[in-house]
């Protein structure tokens, strides 16, 4: 397995950008793991993509400052601008942009034979093995599927031996069938190389998949930055996680019902019962429970309800009401935060407070594992 | 009758000169007109345009003036090397540059426009400094643009007339070119020597075209 030998391993990637555009200004600092996978969320327009390509050096900002573990790339009070090829980074772009003059192999040794032997960490047969490149290597871009052609930039940009691999919306330009074949080689760099990903991304159900660390972003602002779990269980992010606020939670499959067509999750507080998966007993599964999806009952329903899921749960703490809102967001504790939304009726008639002990009634459970997924009830 | 073949010579070789230096020029013009956000750069592109509207003669009078040994260009030349650049090789060159300027600037700064910098940023990523990433991923990319302004630019300066009289004049073996060849002999009513210089002239530049459209045709450019 790849070793790295300069990289910022345990350290971080701290970046602070001030640019104004004609329309739209970024003033953004960022303070990052330098290591698993970061994900820049937000809409469009919330400026992810510039602070991408002010990371690379291919916007210069007039007040940047930038640094990856020990190496400073930027810092304009010294008029330091390191240019983007003394960067030793890896840009995946939302389009291919393989080169159409070269064959797939000679797309994939341009960076590589650019990187001097002592500064290689990726062999050329890992790479071309973890993104089942072998098949292709002969062809011409253009004879290639665009799924085929990300796999080839993805596979381009790790031959290059980056110290940090940039991912802009890599899965934008796919549709459903082949960002669905291009996500597991996303998910297999994560686990088996240790690069770290900063990657772009509007969509949420992908970022749930595949991320360590969450960035959100908001008119060329970062609003709030922590790991995906502490991110996804805290309140209030409702104005810039919309429908997809909720709780993930990791679990484990510990059974499957074959009779009902089920399956057994389990999580730090107990077990989850969800449509049968085709994943083996013993496999790891992330799951996503939207707020939305989460009701409350002061006593536990046993018989009365077809809820599948019934935890008991203490209230963690309660959103102040927002104006204009009918619901708010109720943070409970089932021994991994989970959040509900509920009405301010519901709120003012259970009388909710913190550290009462209630249940937490879960209607459905999505499962982080498909890109586009359906809730499944 | 012998047939003198200098001036088809001379035509040849003002027309390779003219052409590697016009390459050599138009690369960094055209993609600074390509890629620049500057609003003067319209005044660039005007007068980098104005060859192919302005009458040859007006072009071929400053021209005269500016390669003159009073004109700004003549003089500091003279100061240079001693000799004069008015009814010279060297004075031709330059006049050719200029007068077939913009058939090469303008298919190059299409092919960069064309090409984007997309490709050019991807380079970077992966270590190819600005002027690797030009030579081995721009200018593949832009071949047919580059065939195209060369072929321009050599067929233009083999065919001008106008401004070669007024700068060059007709010296035999140094300013002599083809097409002022041609129009001396029509003028002595040597029909025949007119005859061949002509045809020939129109069947070479006729197979130089056909060989450029047959290329792009059967090389379509990438990705496209």
């Amino acid at each position: 397995m790849a070793t790295s030998g300069v990289t910022a391993e345990g350290g971080r990637l701290q970046a602070r950008f001030q640019v104004t555009f004609e329309a739209f200004s970024l003033d953004v600092d960022l303070d990052l793991p330098a290591q698993g996978i970061t994900a820049l969320f937000g809409p469009s327009g919330s400026g992810k993509s510039t602070v991408l390509r002010c990371l690379a050096g291919l916007e210069r900002s007039g007040s940047g400052v930038m640094q990856l573990g020990d190496r400073v790339w930027q810092d304009e009070r010294r008029g330091l601008f390191v240019p983007p090829h003394r960067r030793s980074l890896g840009y995946v772009f939302q389009e291919p942009r393989l080169f159409p003059h070269l064959t797939v192999a000679g797309n994939l040794d341009f960076g590589y034979r650019r990187t001097p032997l002592a500064e290689r960490r990726l062999g050329w047969d890992q790479v071309i093995e973890l993104l089942d490149l072998h098949h292709l290597l002969a062809r011409r871009p253009a004879r290639l599927s665009l799924g085929e052609q990300q796999r080839v930039a993805i596979g381009r940009a790790l031959l290059a031996s980056p110290d940090v691999l940039l991912m802009d919306e890599p899965l934008a330009s796919l549709d459903l069938q082949r960002k669905r074949e291009v996500l597991p080689f996303i998910r297999k760099l994560h686990d088996e190389l240790d690069i770290p990903v900063i990657y772009v991304s509007h969509s949420l159900t992908e970022i749930l998949q595949i991320t360590d660390t969450l960035v959100l972003m908001r008119d060329g602002r970062s609003v709030a930055t922590g790991s995906l779990h502490t991110l996804c269980g805290e309140m209030g992010l409702s104005d810039y996680l919309g429908e997809m606020a909720g709780a993930v939670i990791e679990t484990r499959i510990v059974g499957h019902d074959e009779a009902f067509g089920l399956s057994t999750l389990r999580f730090a507080g107990g077990e989850l019962l969800v449509p049968q998966q085709t994943a083996a007993v013993g496999e790891a599964l992330r799951v996503h429970v939207l707020a939305k999806n989460v009701g409350i009952a002061l006593a536990r329903p046993d018989v009365a309800t077809s809820f599948l899921n019934v935890l008991p749960a203490t209230v963690a703490a309660i959103e102040a009401p927002q104006p204009g809102r009918h619901t708010v967001q109720v943070k409970l504790d089932i021994g991994v935060p989970l959040l509900a939304s509920i009405s301010r009726k519901s709120l003012h008639t259970l009388q909710l407070r913190p550290g009462q002990s209630l249940y937490a009634l879960i209607k459905a459970v999505s499962l982080a594992q498909e890109v586009g997924y359906e809730q499944t009830h | 009758m012998e047939l003198d073949l200098t001036p088809v010579w001379l035509t040849l070789k003002l027309a390779a000169v003219t052409t590697v230096i016009l390459l050599i020029v138009s690369t960094p013009l055209s993609w600074w007109l390509a890629h620049t956000q500057k609003r003067w750069s319209a005044v660039v592109e005007a007068i980098v345009a104005l060859p192919l509207v302005l009458p040859p003669t007006v072009l071929g009078f400053y021209l005269l003036l500016a390669l003159g040994s009073n004109g700004v260009l003549g003089a500091s030349w003279q100061a240079l090397t001693g000799a004069s650049l008015v009814f010279t090789f060297s004075g031709l060159v330059i006049a050719s540059v200029l007068y077939s300027l913009p058939f090469v600037v303008q298919p190059l700064q299409n092919a960069f426009t064309a090409v984007g910098r997309a490709p050019l940023e991807a380079a970077w990523c992966l270590r190819a400094s600005p002027l690797d990433a030009f030579f081995r991923v721009i200018v593949p990319l832009t071949r047919r643009g580059y065939i195209t302004a060369a072929v321009l630019g050599f067929t233009h300066t083999m065919g001008e007339f106008g401004v070669v009289l007024m700068v060059g004049g007709s010296i035999p073996g140094e300013t002599q070119v083809l097409s002022i060849a041609i129009y001396e002999h029509v003028e002595v009513l040597d029909y025949t020597t007119a005859h061949y210089l002509s045809a020939g002239l129109l069947l070479f530049t006729f197979v130089v075209l056909l060989m450029v459209y047959g290329f792009n045709r059967r090389f379509p450019a990438h990705g496209h």
